[in-house]
């Protein structure tokens, strides 16, 4: 086989095809990559996690809708799937996947990362989430039960993690530092205050 | 504001958690064009991630019992790419297979000294 078959090569191909018969530019494709950079990513779900901590109306609406709450920032990226948020609490540990490709919520969670595309993740959670969950680190109480969400080309999730205590002290902003990507996808928890190895 | 160097509105946290988006620079080109023609219309995201399920899901049949087998996520994403475009109507698998194949007979370092829309074979040894 050539190397003309290199997913480099083809790529490259393709880009300057597109090109050529005026159906792209570079710059498009340039700003595409700079926005999942730059700009969208999980520090967008961590607002929306603050604001919901800390604003129990927001909250609802955004249990409510997740989609019409979110659009009350000005991310970029707009959500154009529907957004479900789901909560976390001591009775309940949500866990995000989706088993057919990499949907993901991308407004606000920018690109998802490469375990959660990886076929190990898909098809294991849906059968032994716990086992998992442990090996992510996250071992949970025997009474919390575990829901895994699928998504969909519909429908994507986006977990709300418990706020962690003694946190009454931090505004949104600082609240908002310690969301993790990691928690809002359901695999990680948010460690005690004090206890972050960073 | 004390410590606090983040305004509120900016976007620092958490990217530390982050990490690189694309494994090799092709995956964001195939990732940028494929995003960029659907924002311009071309197709509807749901074509394209019709294409990307049935490459994983080809992938899952033939692979998903050996968790030794490779799997190159992008790898998938370029080829649902490609036969969307051909299916589209807008690049024919062949002028690709071609394109690719030009592209790989540039003289050796081309990649990493010229920019590709310079050309530069045509002055060589003339």
């Amino acid at each position: 086989m050539s190397d003309a078959s290199s997913p480099a090569l083809r790529a490259e191909a393709l880009e300057s095809l597109l090109i050529e018969r005026g159906l792209l530019s570079a710059e498009a494709v340039d700003d595409v990559i700079a926005t999942y950079n730059d700009r969208v990513g999980p520090m967008n779900g961590a607002r929306v996690v603050a604001r919901a901590w800390t604003d129990p109306a927001f909250k609802a609406r955004l249990l409510a809708d997740g989609t019409a709450a979110i659009g009350e920032f000005s991310f970029d990226g707009a959500q154009t799937e529907k957004l479900v948020v789901v909560e976390n609490t001591p009775e309940i540990h949500n866990l995000v996947v989706c088993t057919l490709c990499s949907c993901y919520p991308w407004a606000v969670l920018g690109l998802p990362p490469r375990w959660y595309k990886d076929p190990a993740y898909r098809s294991r959670v849906v059968r032994e989430p716990r086992r998992v969950l442990e090996e992510f680190g996250v071992k949970l109480p025997a009474a919390t039960r575990v829901r895994v969400w699928d998504s969909s080309a519909e429908v994507r999730y986006m977990v709300l993690p418990q706020r962690p205590p003694a946190t009454d002290d931090l505004d949104e902003a600082a609240l908002a530092a310690l969301v993790s990507r990691d928690a809002m996808i359901g695999t990680a928890l948010i460690p005690p205050r004090g206890n972050r190895g960073e | 504001m004390s410590d606090d160097t983040e305004l509120p509105g900016t976007l620092a946290p958490p990217m530390a958690n982050g990490e690189v988006l694309f494994d090799a620079p092709w995956q964001g080109r195939v990732f940028g064009m494929a995003r960029a023609l659907a924002q311009a219309g071309a197709y509807d995201w749901d074509e394209f991630r019709a294409r990307l399920m049935d490459e994983i899901a080809g992938w899952d049949r033939r692979h998903g019992a050996d968790p030794t087998a490779e799997y190159a996520y992008y790898d998938h994403f370029l080829r649902a790419f490609e036969r969307l475009l051909a299916d589209k109507g807008l690049v024919s698998a062949d002028s690709v297979g071609a394109r690719a194949t030009a592209f790989r007979a540039r003289p050796h370092g081309y990649d990493h000294h010229h920019h590709h829309d310079h050309p530069h074979d045509d002055h060589s040894g003339h």
